[in-house]
């Protein structure tokens, strides 16, 4: 069967469901397309709260916000395909996608990408050792703890301190499960202050900087991992070896942004965008996990309701992207976001410093913009709002940071 | 003249989305008193680091087991936070608690947990199967 | 009834040749899985037979078995590639190996090879390192999935009439009226006329149970990388120089778009250490990267893992009669993949029927085509339409990275998958980038419904590997 539409959105997460809804109210048609039974992405599985201070100024758990959001998008036209996996994309706006219905095709006029992320795999680590059952992600830990009502694990280390991993730890530690420790490979947490407080300290969990995992061990069923301190360069430094007897590794090691099934179009590794979410094909918009990772909800959001009414607005041909200012990443910046500028809109900059600063003067030139953010780390990201200009010189924006103080 | 002990720490504050970062001097006597306060941007942020240092509270979030469900589980909140040394408690009265399907998102499946004025509310819909 | 000993490639094609001429031919495996023992962790090549030691066995049985594979390709449904091979020479003095594998593969009747120059070679292997100055190219050699071969095996045999049975361990063996009483360690016993013992690294302590003497087994592991499907680093498996102990760290394209970097080659103490080792994985990536410079250890890495090789002293296949109706197939090393559908036709053809004097004809109603198993993903969109008009279940994605429908993971299940990996291995779910991630608590999930069996008995693979504790609120 052959559906036509203005605007497909492709995930129907956090971002994707504000995605789908501000298309609508763009007064575009809108397809909202998603891969699991239910919409709402892992906010289902995120039942802490922490979620929509910023967007709904109220402290909600993963399942309130979704559902607000669910709510609001069965008031509309919206038709929303749920158990419905996209199989391709091609150039000419046609998105192949199969369910239990079949095999059909959707020619849209503008597509937007809310795909998310996916946890990063222990096993792609390198790390020796047997080969044994009890190796999960956190998230896979979530999803069999907070929805399938299983308990993976009697006893537990928590190799990574980002955000899941934390609220992973607090979690198994309520429902009985030892968690020994959390193990983080850098010098400072992966995670929010907010949650290294209410998830490790508030338990006494200890929290193991600067060490690394080993080496794993058991016999089919895991019983031991070894865990090194590593030295400022990185290095094992010799006789610091721990070994925590537990029956479950839950990893927290990092997201990666999925792309797929868009071929062609530029990513590194998420979709390359502007701040109006456009990818470097006019039709395609992204927002989300699947660009960079974002900490909040929040901001995903307010980015895929961005999207959709970019999306909506260049289906009916009323937005038409002209200049792309590039923004260069200067002095401690890791992550920007977006790329590149379209100077005619508002930006919504997002940036992730490269290391640790008690007081960090972040810059943007040649705007003459300053911020100043304390305690500036990677693991919490900065917003900073640009409004529209009209520098016909500028080609390039760089940002940078530095220690004040 | 008594010597009091002086103790530091930080907070970060989770009234609001700023989350200043609070940097505590305060004397752990009798009754704690705050010395020095540093880094909150509203006077809300105060009174929270005074109760964090003295009995901090926490929202409880956790799962009820859902019978006749869709899915086994409802994921559940408490609608104010309680003091965390009731924690271990109140998941206890929780692991006992079971619901019957349906379940609507705000209804109520404890009230006044353990006498703490809080309830224990489901965050999820969960349809009968 | 003739039994065969150990579920892997080799005992799998030998029994499914015996059982084209007897109905009740029965197939032990020790294990939870079809092929989950040496056969799932190698390089799964097909080698052109060029370079083994002329005279051995492995030289007679590879090349045969090479030139088999077609055949067992159409029948089995299974998939293999033929994308040749390099042996690769990075320096002058490598030249002259690559002249010494010439006059090997004369010696060994291989005609199918190449010298390629400079120019040749880039042109077909473009990411090779600078110092590459010429190959010995082989354009038989090829690539498939030994485990898919092995389970495919065990299904024809179901479906001729024979039996398969996994988690059953041969412990004893007695001799009664002139048949062999097989004792397994579940406490079942089984009366069997002829056995073939093809029990892997465990061929020898197996053949003692017999009373006879076979070489000695010591395993030496082999490990390895899997790299993903996003750059495409090579076109054909990629040789160094061999070495006297084995043929090298390779580069090796797998059937499903990813590509293998390894193995190394170390004695271990145990048959049962598949452990992942500091030192190997980084002599795989030293020497890897020799080859083809390009490969991104940091950022394409899906898995490591190990695999154990079967070697005994000579270094050669040892197959042959034991003492009354028993015939040992044991130290099947590298090229055992290779030579196994020779292997079966060795075992059949020569020792049972000349050497045993046991008379073999051919069944009428053999069936010799098995159905591929279903990866809708690989058909074309009208197919798998079809297919979901006949079953919604086929339209219903449940591994994302490798597109696994639910019917895809309910018919594994059916034939006989009662672990993960069992249904991984069936389907290719889990194999993906996301190494299972997103499907796993789903075919969990499913196992549980079709089987019966509660979420606490579900395994990973062996006894043992638990996933599920229990439940985290009970009723």
């Amino acid at each position: 069967m052959r559906y036509e539409t203005d605007v497909v959105v492709i995930g129907a997460g956090g971002g994707g469901m504000a995605a789908a809804l501000s298309a609508y109210k763009s007064g575009a048609d809108v397809i909202l397309i998603e891969r699991e039974d239910e919409t709402g992405g892992v906010l289902n599985q995120c039942i802490h709260n922490g979620f929509g201070l910023h967007y709904y100024k109220k402290d909600l758990t993963g399942p309130e916000f979704k559902e607000t959001l669910q709510e609001e998008l069965e008031r509309t036209n919206v038709r929303v395909l749920k158990g419905t996996f996209v199989l391709d994309v091609s150039r000419d706006k046609r998105i192949t996608f199969v369910n239990s219905n079949g095999i059909h095709e959707i020619k849209t006029k503008a597509l937007v990408m809310t795909t998310g992320a996916r946890e990063r795999h222990f096993n792609s680590l390198g790390i020796p050792g047997d080969r044994v059952s009890g190796i999960f992600t956190a998230g896979v830990a979530q999803k069999y703890i907070n929805l399938q009502n299983l308990k993976p694990a009697n006893s537990a280390l928590i190799v990574g301190s980002g955000d899941i991993g934390l609220i992973m730890a607090r979690r198994l530690h309520l429902e009985g499960i030892e968690v020994k420790g959390v193990v983080e490979i850098l010098p400072y947490p992966g995670g929010l202050e907010r949650n290294v407080q209410q998830c490790l300290r508030d338990y006494d969990i200890p929290l193991y900087l600067s060490h690394s995992v080993t080496r794993v061990e058991g016999k089919n069923r895991l019983s031991k991992v070894y865990v090194s301190q590593l030295d400022g360069t990185g290095n094992i430094i010799p006789n610091s070896e721990k070994v925590f007897e537990v029956d479950a590794l839950i990893t927290s090691v990092g997201l990666i942004p999925s792309v797929k099934p868009v071929e062609f179009v530029k990513t590194g590794p998420g979709f390359i965008t502007s701040n109006t979410n456009q990818t470097t094909e006019d039709w395609i918009f992204a927002a989300g996990n699947c660009t960079v990772i974002f900490d909040l909800v929040d901001y995903v959001a307010r980015e895929g309701e961005k999207a959709g009414k970019y999306a909506a607005l260049y289906a009916k041909n009323e937005y038409i992207s002209q200049e792309k200012i590039t923004i260069k990443k200067g002095k401690n910046i890791n992550i920007i976001h977006p790329s590149y500028i379209d100077p005619n809109q508002a930006t919504k900059l997002y940036i992730r410093v490269s290391r640790v600063f008690q007081k960090a003067e972040i810059t943007i030139e040649p705007l003459g913009i300053k911020i100043i953010e304390e305690e500036a780390r990677p693991s919490e990201m900065v917003e900073i709002q640009i409004k529209p200009f009209k520098d016909n010189l500028c080609k390039e924006i760089e940002v940078s940071a530095h220690e004040l103080g | 003249m008594n010597l009091v002990e002086y103790k530091k720490k930080k907070i970060i504050c989770t009234n609001c989305p700023l989350g200043c970062k609070i940097n505590l001097v305060y004397a752990d006597a009798d009754e704690v008193e705050i010395i020095e306060a540093q880094g909150n941007r509203c006077k809300r942020g105060l009174e929270f680091a005074k109760q964090e240092i003295t009995d901090p509270l926490r929202v409880v979030v956790t799962s009820v087991r859902v019978e006749d469900g869709e899915i086994p589980m409802a994921s559940v909140r408490s609608d104010k936070p309680v003091p965390l040394r009731l924690m271990e408690e109140i998941m206890g009265v929780i692991r006992q608690t079971k619901v019957s399907a349906p379940v609507k998102r705000g209804d109520i499946i404890i009230e006044n947990v353990l006498n703490t004025g809080a309830n224990i509310i489901s965050t999820r819909t969960v349809n009968k199967k | 009834m003739v039994a065969v000993i150990g579920g892997g490639i080799v005992g799998s094609l030998i029994a499914r040749e015996i059982n084209k001429y007897v109905e009740d031919v029965y197939l032990f495996e020790a294990k939870n899985g079809i092929g989950t023992g040496v056969t799932k962790a190698n390089s799964g090549i097909l080698h052109g037979g060029y370079d083994d030691p002329p005279g051995s066995l492995r030289a007679q049985l590879c090349y045969k078995g090479n030139r088999l594979y077609d055949e067992i390709s159409r029948e089995l449904s299974i998939e293999v590639k033929r994308i040749g091979s390099h042996v690769v020479a990075l320096d002058e003095g490598e030249l002259a190996v690559i002249d010494e594998l010439e006059e090997k593969a004369t010696r060994n009747n291989v005609k199918e090879y190449r010298i390629l120059n400079r120019d040749e070679l880039f042109e077909m292997e473009p990411n090779l390192s600078e110092n590459a100055l010429s190959s010995f190219y082989c354009p038989i050699a090829g690539i498939t999935e030994p485990w898919e071969v092995a389970i495919q095996a065990a299904r024809s045999i179901e479906l001729n009439g024979g039996r398969v049975f996994k988690g059953k361990r041969l412990v004893e063996v007695a001799k009664k009226d002139g048949k062999f009483e097989l004792s397994f360690e579940d406490g079942s016993t089984y009366t069997a006329d002829l056995v073939i013992n093809a029990a892997g690294l465990y061929a020898d302590e197996v053949a003692k149970l017999f009373g006879d003497d076979v070489p000695k087994i010591f395993p030496i592991k082999g490990e390895y990388f899997l790299l993903g499907k996003d750059v495409r680093y090579v076109n054909s498996v990629i040789f160094p120089m061999p070495s006297e102990l084995t043929k090298g760290c390779l580069v090796i394209p797998t059937v499903d778009g990813g590509f293998l970097a390894g193995p190394t080659a170390h004695g271990v103490q145990s048959k049962q250490d598949f452990s992942t080792t500091r030192d190997g994985l980084a002599e795989v990536k030293e020497k890897t990267l020799k080859l083809i410079p390009s490969l991104d250890f940091s950022r394409n890495v899906v898995k490591t893992f190990a695999g154990l090789r079967p070697e005994s002293g000579g270094k050669d296949f040892y197959i042959d009669v034991g003492t009354d109706n028993v015939i040992h197939v044991s130290g099947i090393r590298s090229p055992g993949l290779t030579a196994a559908p020779a292997i079966a036709k060795y075992v059949t053809e020569y020792l049972i029927e000349e050497k045993l004097h046991i008379n073999l004809e051919k069944r009428q109603n053999y069936i010799e085509h098995v159905e591929k198993v279903s990866h809708f993903v690989e058909t074309d969109f009208d197919y798998w339409s079809k297919a979901i008009e006949e079953d919604p279940e086929a339209g219903q994605i449940i591994c994302f990275c490798n597109k696994v429908t639910k019917q895809e993971i309910k018919e594994a299940i059916r034939n006989g998958a009662r672990t993960i990996d069992e249904v991984k291995f069936a389907t290719r779910a889990s194999f993906g980038e996301c190494q299972g991630s997103f499907c796993t608590s789903k075919i969990l999930k499913i196992i549980c419904d079709e089987t019966g069996l509660r979420p606490q008995d579900v395994l990973l693979n062996e006894k043992g590997s638990w996933i599920i504790d229990s439940e985290v609120r009970s009723i």
